[in-house]
């Protein structure tokens, strides 16, 4: 991982809902301006895993953490929360467009955080929805609902939507999980595109999608006795070529998962 | 292997227990078409019944009611004493400043508990332990309340409003004991609308750097109007067809309330009589049958209107939700 900078950094960190363990002791660092994937079978608590990054897990009760996390040095956990979220956008495995206009929806997130001209919002909804590779599509029709775009639209209208807040980091759950191939592969032309301006970390259970978007992979995984263990972590060609770790290279060529 | 599958092939071949022959199979078939036929008869009977007695009843006050309902009668006020003569203009002014003034007091506190069981502490914070029990506690006591007969929130409201606090028969006395009668429905109604608002609403917004207030006041209650706004005009319909809360705490007097706008303190402190609430005083007190009617039928029409406000609005707002509109 050298000639990159680190923008997000875990250190022996665990999570807990009541007395489960979900997450057991992880240390990794992602790189900034690449793509990182977390792959694993289900239940191993890659979710889990990106959503502790903008502490979206602080919305589910008897959740307690252990061990670090830090953006650019500082602990995420010492940072106001609605700041934080600022700076880590993040993706959802559906998409969730607000009920509201294409327009409304894009200029959401600048309107919670205080930006009220109407001049600089209308460039950055223009901004964002070309960055989300959506603007041609839409730029006639933005006060047409949100809902009213195909599952893969929405999903783009999702990115801009997190592109629109200037985020250091974009978290993307499965992003493509919903939508048919060829939006897939829009999607994940896009991601490649982002990673210029931005670190993205992907949770994804499609490994020919980790291979085609990632720079970094991580390998999560769960047994009997543990769940939420990081097996590996290394660059995505390591991993899918030669990895070190015989259960990676179980779940690499499909014997389980 | 090859054993087992002669096995079950000579056993579809044999007679089971429950085969039975053709001429049987028919019999069976006939009797069972009978009872579906009896079954239907005995189910649309029932729904006849129970539409053309509903037809009966509100056609019955509409016709009677239109004989003597005319210009003069909307416009007038009621004479008072025995006769029970003169018009009801009045009584539709009052019930329209007594909606008001209960829903100014009731949505926002309905509303802002609603709000506060379900996002703050209730589901979508994902309470648990004894704040959990407390919410279930208070809930059960919001629907209980929701069915008790009205004249204990009369009761209620006489002894506090009227008596206690000196209101004596007045409109602030009869809308804060209307507003304790329809909170437990605006409360649920808030409730059950919040709860279906998706949870991946409220994640975007938050995930965007919204606080919660922000999330609730831009994303969850404007997809949790329809319901919110149902369940307000719900309880308008409670309030106009009311009698026994305003009856103890109303007073009953026929005269024109006070403009809310002109003199608001006066209004507040006067007296009043809703159009149901006329309605009994008629029925009950003097031998103007007919007027009775009249004023039933107007009542009824307001109804109706009501109910078709809130079918069209729930009507459009879900549509604009969906993004059709």
């Amino acid at each position: 991982m050298t000639g990159s900078e680190i923008k997000l950094e875990t250190q022996n960190f665990d999570l807990y809902y009541g007395n489960f363990q979900a997450l057991d002791d992880i240390s990794l660092q992602i790189p900034a301006n690449q793509v990182t994937a977390i792959i694993g079978p289900s239940g191993c608590g890659k979710s889990t895993f990106l959503r502790a990054f903008n502490r979206m897990n602080d919305l589910i009760p008897g959740v307690h953490t252990d061990g670090e996390i830090s953006m650019e040095g500082e602990n995420i956990f010492n940072m106001d929360v609605v700041a934080l979220r600022r700076r880590v956008g993040m993706v959802f495995q559906r998409p969730n467009p607000f009920p509201k206009s294409i327009y409304d929806n894009v200029t959401y997130g600048p309107r919670v955080n205080g930006l009220r001209d109407r001049d600089k919002l209308d460039e950055i909804a223009e901004r964002s929805l070309r960055g989300a590779a959506l603007w041609d599509e839409v730029k006639d029709d933005l006060g047409k609902s949100g809902l009213a775009l195909s599952g893969g639209q929405q999903q783009r209208l999702c990115i801009a939507r997190a592109l629109a807040v200037e985020p250091d980091v974009i978290l993307m759950d499965e992003p493509a999980s919903a939508l048919d191939p060829i939006a897939t592969l829009r999607i994940e032309e896009l991601i490649r595109e982002l990673k210029e301006d931005y670190t993205i970390v992907i949770v994804t259970h499609n490994m020919q999608q980790a291979g085609r978007v990632s720079d970094y992979t991580a390998f999560f995984y769960t047994d009997e006795s543990r769940t939420g263990i990081l097996v590996e972590f290394d660059n995505t060609k390591k991993i899918f070529t030669n990895p070190s770790d015989q259960r990676t290279e179980d779940y690499i060529t499909g014997r389980f998962g | 292997m090859n054993e087992e599958s002669e096995e079950t092939m000579v056993n579809t071949t044999q007679d089971v227990a429950w085969q039975q022959t053709q001429s049987e199979a028919e019999a069976h078939l006939a009797k069972r078409r009978l009872t579906e036929k009896i079954a239907f008869g005995v189910l649309w009977a029932a729904g006849a019944v129970a539409v053309l007695v509903l037809i009966a009843v509100v056609g019955y006050v509409l016709l009677e009611g239109a004989q003597v309902i005319d210009w003069a009668f909307l416009t007038t006020r009621p004479k008072g004493g025995l006769s029970g003569e003169g018009g009801m203009s009045t009584t539709i002014v009052a019930t329209i400043y007594l909606v008001g003034l209960t829903i100014l007091i009731a949505a926002p506190l309905g509303v802002g508990a609603g709000i506060y069981l379900v996002e703050y502490a209730g589901e979508m914070q994902g309470t648990s332990g004894w704040q959990a029990h407390l919410i279930s506690v208070i809930r059960f006591g919001v629907e209980t309340l929701a069915g008790v007969p009205s004249i204990i929130f009369g009761l209620f409201g006489y002894a506090l409003f009227v008596t206690t606090m000196k209101f004596g028969f007045s409109m602030i006395a009869a809308a804060l004991s209307g507003a304790c009668l329809v909170l437990p429905v605006i409360i649920r109604t808030t409730e059950e609308a919040l709860l279906t608002v998706p949870r991946p609403y409220r994640e975007g917004s938050l995930a965007l750097g919204a606080t919660q207030w922000q999330t609730n006041w831009r994303v969850v209650l404007p997809a949790a109007m329809p319901g919110i706004i149902t369940g307000v005009v719900l309880s308008v319909g409670r309030i106009v067809s009311e009698t026994a809360v305003f009856y103890v705490t109303l007073g009953g007097s026929y005269y024109m309330p006070p403009s809310p706008i002109l003199h608001f303190r006066d209004f507040l402190t006067s007296g009043g009589r809703t159009m149901a609430l006329h309605l009994y005083y008629l029925a009950n007190d003097t031998a103007a049958f007919d007027k009775a009617m009249g004023t039933g039928a107007v009542l009824v029409v307001s109804i109706i209107l009501i109910n078709l406000a809130i079918n069209y609005l729930s009507h459009r707002l879900n549509q604009s939700m969906r993004g059709e509109a």
